[in-house]
């Protein structure tokens, strides 16, 4: 089953993997048409917990359910999920390596019109702070089909961030989710972009754009933590610059996880993402994100300077 | 309910040990939770080696009753109860909070045996211990989850987003216990942020509430034979304890909250309690 939304490709998946195996509980805290989390209500009620307006709580709960052997998967929007419950996740489920998983939903400026209160910039720096955490952020609904069943297979705490709105898969379907494992999603040599989530997508129409004037590599990187250094400098190793590109804050994001593995590498990284700024209101996403420079066109631009 | 005299007499002897143990490990001029401690010593007394079906032999032994320690700062006190009741050596205590160590400042469910879960971000463990409860009724294993709150704790939000989940999932495997010794650590709690009246507030968010004297060990063991009884509610008990019990320079008094030990305070209170 193919999906083109991030959101009903989880709930989904839940309700797949809920089928075989009756440990796993999805907690909500009045999102779950939004989450998805009624996908699995429905499916089976007594396994999911609705824990009213309360983030904090809910993670704690989930913190208990999972030691009694439950694998817990908390749901609710990226800001509330990793931002409100933050001391949760740290104090209980991070230093204990409980196996929580955390679902930001709505992450990144998807949730256009609701503005900078409920757009997250800023989860993925703290959750990739937090000391035994693993996160997650698939660059369409295909991998997150498949990520959502890497989250189950691992034993720990892992933060998982989805986009809200509708867009077409780029990656393959049905492809194994490794955790720790960028894709190579298109070959070049001359500039590589590192890419997370929606930006995967945008990378590669930019690519595309360019393949006339120059090589571009495109990598989806999927799992912000851990990151795979390794993988990382080899994908690096013969392009002369580096961009990255999140749907994100520069700061402490995906461009800064790439700067701390390349750091010794004397070579030029450029970011694409929010400038250390909040999001704020559209009418639709494609507004918001054009507001903020994640477009094809900026990407395009942004390369080319960096392969001049 | 009559409980033997033997029985009474064995668990006071038991929680002037765990007291006695709490000085030992704090020691001589390093500042410890001394006060907190001995306010919760009878409770936890009466939880371990009274109450409680747990093994030391087996800590993750299914079918067990769970204790957390939502105030997870007097971790010294349930340390010293896990090693008395067999958990790990009663010597080892005395390597509390050094580098390296298994015992903690606070609980740590990783490098300790024994405890359930890491607490000390005051006002999380009454949610930690509803989750548990949730999962011990899906799984119908019919044991309880005890959870200990200081009452300077419950300004937090959260133990009250705790409250009004557990009443309204009727989790009556659910066991709170306030240690309501009045004291905090910047002072009284009525002048700090004042959470009285406790038991009208507990009964509004759909708990049975049950008060006792923390210090009496006859109404300690009355009180948790009570909260048994299956009522459809979660159970709070309000324990009215002293800060600083058995220890009388330390009753009452603030700066025990997290205080230091003289050679000479260490001396009397040993004496105190032996």
């Amino acid at each position: 089953m193919s999906y083109t939304n991030q959101r009903v490709a989880y709930g989904s998946t839940l309700v797949e993997l809920g089928r075989e195996n009756p440990d796993i509980v999805v907690l909500d805290a009045d999102l779950g048409g939004s989450t998805m989390g009624k996908m699995f209500e429905q499916a089976y009620p007594k396994r999911h917990y609705e824990m009213g307006i309360a983030e904090a709580n809910m993670t704690s709960v989930a913190a208990g359910l999972a030691q009694t052997g439950k694998i817990p998967f908390t749901n609710s929007f990226a800001v509330f999920a990793g931002g409100r419950a933050y001391d949760q996740i740290r104090q209980t489920i991070a230093i204990g390596k409980l196996n929580v998983k955390i679902c930001g939903s709505s992450a990144g400026l998807s949730d256009f019109g609701d503005g900078a209160t409920h757009q997250s910039v800023e989860d993925m720096a703290i959750m990739r702070a937090i000391p035994n955490m693993t996160v997650l952020c698939p660059a369409d609904a295909n991998e997150t089909v498949e990520a959502v069943k890497a989250m189950v297979e691992m034993d720990g705490p892992c933060y998982i961030r989805l986009n809200r709105n509708d867009y077409p898969n780029v990656t393959e379907e049905g492809r194994k989710f490794q955790i720790g494992e960028p894709t190579l999603m298109r070959e070049g040599k001359d500039i590589v972009v590192f890419a997370t989530g929606y930006m995967v997508n945008l990378a590669m129409q930019a690519a595309e754009e360019l393949k006339d004037e120059m090589s571009v590599k495109v990598v989806n990187v999927s799992t912000i933590k851990p990151m795979n250094t390794e993988a990382i400098l080899r994908l690096a190793k013969d392009c002369k610059a580096v961009v990255t590109a999140e749907e994100h804050s520069i700061v402490g994001g995906l461009g800064s996880a790439i700067s701390e593995v390349l750091r010794k590498e004397c070579k030029p990284i450029e970011y694409v993402g929010l400038n250390d700024t909040f999001g704020c209101s559209a009418h639709n996403y494609k507004d918001v994100l054009a507001y903020h420079g994640l477009t094809k066109e900026h990407m395009v631009e942004t390369i080319r300077e960096m392969n001049r | 309910m009559g409980y033997s005299r033997e029985l009474i007499e064995d668990l006071e002897k038991k929680a002037r040990k765990l007291r006695r143990d709490v000085i030992i490990s704090i020691g001589v001029g390093v500042a410890g939770h001394v006060g907190g401690s001995n306010s919760a010593a009878d409770i936890v007394t009466a939880l371990y080696f009274y109450k409680m079906r747990h093994d030391p032999k087996n800590p993750h032994m299914e079918d067990r009753d769970r204790f957390l320690l939502s105030k997870g700062h007097v971790a010294i006190l349930q340390y010293a109860a896990l090693a008395e009741a067999g958990y790990f050596p009663v010597e080892d205590l005395k390597k509390t909070k050094e580098i390296g160590s298994y015992l903690q400042g606070h609980p740590d469910v990783i490098k300790t045996p024994g405890i359930e879960a890491g607490t000390g971000s005051l006002g999380q463990g009454l949610s930690i211990g509803l989750g548990m409860a949730l999962g011990l009724t899906a799984d119908e294993i019919d044991r309880k989850v005890y959870v200990l709150l200081g009452d300077g704790e419950l300004a937090e939000g959260q133990v009250w987003e705790a409250a009004m989940a557990a009443g309204a999932y009727k989790a009556e495997n659910l066991v709170a216990i306030v240690d309501k010794n009045n004291l905090q650590a910047q002072g009284k709690v009525v002048e700090r942020m004042d959470s009285n009246p406790l038991i009208p507030k507990w009964e509004s968010f759909g708990w049975r509430v049950i008060e006792c004297d923390g210090h009496n060990m006859e109404a300690i063991l009355t009180a948790l034979d009570a909260a048994d009884e299956k009522t459809g509610k979660p159970t709070v008990i309000i324990a009215n304890t002293v800060k600083g019990k058995g220890v009388s320079f330390a009753e009452n008094v603030v700066g025990y909250h997290n205080g230091a030990l003289t050679e000479e305070t260490y001396q009397q209170a040993l004496e105190e309690l032996s």
